[in-house]
């Protein structure tokens, strides 16, 4: 009962059996019967039919051999003999052998089939190679499934379905169709009815219609072919994959373009008409090249397209975090640093040669050496960049662990985690911030119960954030605890000795006290921080990655920190400048402007070092002076305008030579207290210029200022 | 209102499967055993849909399909042919004699309902 099928086409097989026994019989006797032929043709053919039906494939494929004899006999290419009513015979008796194994579960009788199958082929003529091939088919193929070939990428096919006038008079309904290709995936189907004529010459039982379907979809273009495999002779099908839904597309094609691919126009007609100046699409119809539906299918592709390449690139900036990446040593990448600093160098003497050859072929050469050597140092720096982010991650427990310690509740926040900085950076950076945070822990968060007694939330905030500012990165850290109090600070500094009583002090200077050697604020050491080593030397650490720190505070509310680190250590953007023949260095980022200094400038200040610039006074260093060159300046030096830690300071100089890029070396542990240079490095002509430290001479300018103001009390 | 479908085999098995396959689908289901008794049901009610085999005594499939096409009333109605051959020869004959689309045996029920749909809309 439980097959029920196969149990009608048990009771039809045997029925068909003795049908087929009576028959061959018959056309034992009369041989030449065409119509017992057929009926033997028949039986065999529901059985071999209805047997791979419904499971019984033994049955079916002998079946189908004895089968293949009598559609020869049929027609005529085979005649009857007794041996061959003899074979069919033991033929019949042997499905009827492999029925009844089914029926009882028993072992089929493979073999008997085999041999039986061999004694009827030789009954056919030699096996046309044709014949033998289809046969072949039948027996192997499996049956042909609508197979659905699922790949992940979403792909867009221009299906052109141009059906023959008559395809209707077959039964076949078009609107089936496009609702089974609209199942396929997104579909969007353009009708074209160019081919309709006028009202009195239409045959309603025609289609006259065309359509242009867009369809995205992740089938393949057999699963699409398979939708009209019952019309592909009565109609033409073109379909073409117009976005492979992988990467490296151009951009979207142009309507033009699009046009040609569907072979609607040539180039030479897009080209002919191009040469008036409407819109292409009204242009060609105007023509009369291509008609208002195709230019409408073709801007609908258009759109399409352009939408699927926009979700893909939204998809794809999704996905930017998980892109592949390359674990490489970092040693490597050092050393592909180091390389390409030397180059550097080597490019800036080829530059110089050439400029001095007056050679055109040298110079054009220099010139692209350059623009490559740029490119490389560019792009090899950047394989060192790193997003600061890993760091962030680590003080997440750091707070944490601190905030249990201490009894307090702090809610940690990040901002900017993926800014990138350069490997070395990030890792000269850890110790600082950490110093940094566990003073904002310690010193700035209040207990939770003094907080609220405040009116403020029980829960203190530490932000910790990142953002790039030009070829710097600024890193800030922030709390909103107790702040600093300036008449605290001043006390302390008196107390330690490090202001004098009369030192007159303004705000921004009094919290930059906390960052001098042995300041500390905090009445009772505890043993996370204030141990007096703190500020001086996060400060110290900062400055050797050639950054600056500051600290800003409101008593109450909080303590911000700011730091601003350059990007990458190795090579910087620089500006070269000499004095009295001898090169020096100026980082490219803190520099605002050039203005001229003339001896009537400097009568005009009445000897205070301010340069009007614009209207504005800045004050400036005259760097002859302050590093002691002897000599007389030119009559026209040039004042260097910069800004460093919101200020601007003007550096006096002799040339201008121009920008340069600076692979910076360091001095060596001869010169390591030497504060107002940072750095040297060595020129195209080997020579070698002094990085200036900007901040220092800032610092030390501010010193000088106040002696000068001492002496004139 | 549930389509209607004239189904046409010489072998019951077969005929009983499509029958179950179609009923258990919402379809209204009619039998005929051979060409001939296929175009008597088709002369007393319209199908929407005809569902032949091809080798049958008496009056063949493909003669049958022709039958139908010649007359006004079956003119646009789908037609399917179950066969046991797909090759191009057999789909030029069945197109000419006009002959929606084909199935080749064996098939699972999910694959007629499929092709039902597909011609059916």
């Amino acid at each position: 009962m439980a097959d029920l099928p196969q149990q009608a086409f048990r009771e039809e097989a045997y029925e068909l059996l003795a049908e087929l026994e009576t028959a061959l019989l018959e056309l034992e006797e009369c041989p030449d019967d065409m119509e017992v032929v057929g009926q033997i043709f028949r039986a065999m053919h529901t059985i071999k039919g209805s047997g791979a039906m419904f499971g019984f494939n033994d049955i079916s494929s002998f079946t189908h051999e004895v089968e293949t004899v009598y559609d020869l006999v049929r027609n005529g290419q085979v005649h009857v003999n007794k041996a061959l009513v003899e074979i069919s015979l033991q033929a019949r008796d042997h499905i009827q052998n492999l029925l009844d194994a089914c029926c009882n579960g028993a072992e089929a009788d493979l073999a008997t089939g085999t041999e039986l199958i061999a004694k009827l082929q030789q009954f056919m003529p030699p096996p046309e190679p044709q014949l033998q091939a289809d046969t072949q088919l039948q027996a192997d193929t499996p049956p042909k499934t609508v197979a659905t070939t699922e790949s992940h990428e979403l792909k867009t096919y221009r299906i052109m379905f141009k059906p023959h006038p008559h395809i209707l008079q077959n039964g076949t309904k078009i609107s089936a169709l496009l609702e089974e290709l609209a199942d396929l995936g997104t579909c969007r189907s353009i009708a074209q009815m160019t081919r309709l004529p006028s009202f009195e010459e239409l045959d309603p039982e025609l289609c006259y219609v065309s359509w242009n379907v867009l369809l995205t979809s992740t089938c393949d273009e057999d699963a699409i072919r398979d939708v009209f495999i019952f019309v592909e002779d009565d109609a033409d099908l073109n379909i073409h994959l117009i976005d492979t839904g992988e990467e490296g597309e151009e951009e979207g094609q142009r309507l033009g373009d699009i046009l040609i691919g569907r072979g609607e126009v040539t180039q030479n007609d897009i080209d002919r008409v191009l040469a008036k100046s409407k819109r292409i699409g009204e242009m060609l119809v105007d023509a009369g090249l291509v008609d208002q539906d195709q230019i409408e299918a073709a801007l609908q592709e258009q759109t399409v397209i352009r939408e699927i390449q926009e979700q893909r690139r939204s998809k794809k900036a999704e996905k930017m975090p998980v892109s592949s990446s390359l674990r490489v040593p970092a040693e490597r990448l050092d050393e592909l640093v180091n390389l390409v600093g030397e180059m550097v160098t080597v490019q800036s003497r080829l530059s110089q040669v050439a400029a001095l050859r007056h050679d055109a072929d040298l110079y054009s050469i220099a010139e692209e050496v350059e623009r490559l050597t740029e490119e490389l140092r560019d792009s090899t720096l950047n394989i060192r960049m790193l997003p600061i982010g890993s760091t962030f991650s680590k003080f997440k427990r750091l707070v944490r662990d601190i905030a249990s310690n201490l009894c307090k509740e702090v809610d940690f926040v990040t901002a900017g985690a993926e800014t990138e900085l350069d490997k070395t950076v990030i890792e000269q950076l850890n110790d600082p911030l950490v110093h940094i945070m566990r003073n904002c822990m310690d010193h700035g968060i209040e207990m939770p119960d003094v907080r609220e007694a405040q009116g403020k939330p029980r829960l203190g905030t530490v932000f910790l954030g990142a953002e790039h500012a030009g070829d710097s990165v600024i890193i800030e850290i922030r709390d909103d605890g107790k702040g600093l109090s300036t008449a605290k600070l001043r006390e302390k500094a008196l107390a330690k000795g490090i202001i004098n009583a009369e030192d007159s002090l303004n705000e921004r200077e009094c919290y930059q006290l906390i960052f001098a050697p042995g300041f500390s604020t905090v009445e009772q050491v505890s043993g996370l921080s204030g141990r007096g080593v703190g500020m001086d030397v996060v400060k110290r650490a900062i400055a050797a990655l050639r950054g600056s720190i500051e600290l800003h505070s409101t008593e109450g509310a909080g303590t911000t920190v700011r730091m601003q680190i350059p990007l990458t250590l190795a090579i910087i953007e620089s500006l070269r400048v000499t004095i009295a023949g001898a090169s020096f260095i100026i980082p490219l980022t803190a520099v605002e402007e050039c203005v001229e200094l003339t001896y009537a400038d400097i009568e005009e200040a009445h000897g205070r070092h301010l340069a009007k610039v614009r209207g504005s006074l800045v004050p400036y260093i005259p760097l002859r002076k302050a590093f002691g060159v002897s000599g007389a300046a030119p009559p026209v030096q040039q004042i260097v305008i910069t800004r460093t830690g919101g200020r601007r300071l003007g550096f006096v100089v002799d040339h201008v030579i121009g920008e340069h890029q600076t692979v910076i070396k360091p001095l060596g542990p001869l010169y390591k207290n030497l504060r107002t240079i940072s750095g040297g490095t060595i020129l195209g002509d080997g020579s070698i210029a002094l990085i200036l430290d900007l901040a220092q001479l800032m610092h030390q300018a501010d010193t000088l200022e106040k002696q000068v103001e001492i002496e004139h009390e | 209102m549930a389509k209607t479908v004239l189904a046409v085999d010489d072998s019951r098995s077969i005929l009983q499967m499509v029958s179950f396959t179609l009923k258990g689908a919402g379809y209204t289901v009619v039998e005929a055993t051979n060409g001939q008794e296929g175009l008597a049901q088709a002369q007393k009610q319209k199908f929407d849909l005809v569902i032949t085999d091809l080798n049958m005594p008496i009056m063949d499939g493909l003669t049958m399909v022709q039958k139908l096409r010649a007359s006004p009333s079956y003119k646009f109605t789908p037609i399917l042919m179950l066969s046991t051959e797909a090759g191009a020869d057999f789909k030029a004959k069945g197109k000419a004699a006009g002959l929606t689309g084909w199935l080749v045996k064996p098939f699972e029920p999910q694959k007629l309902l499929g092709v039902v749909k597909k011609v059916l809309g």
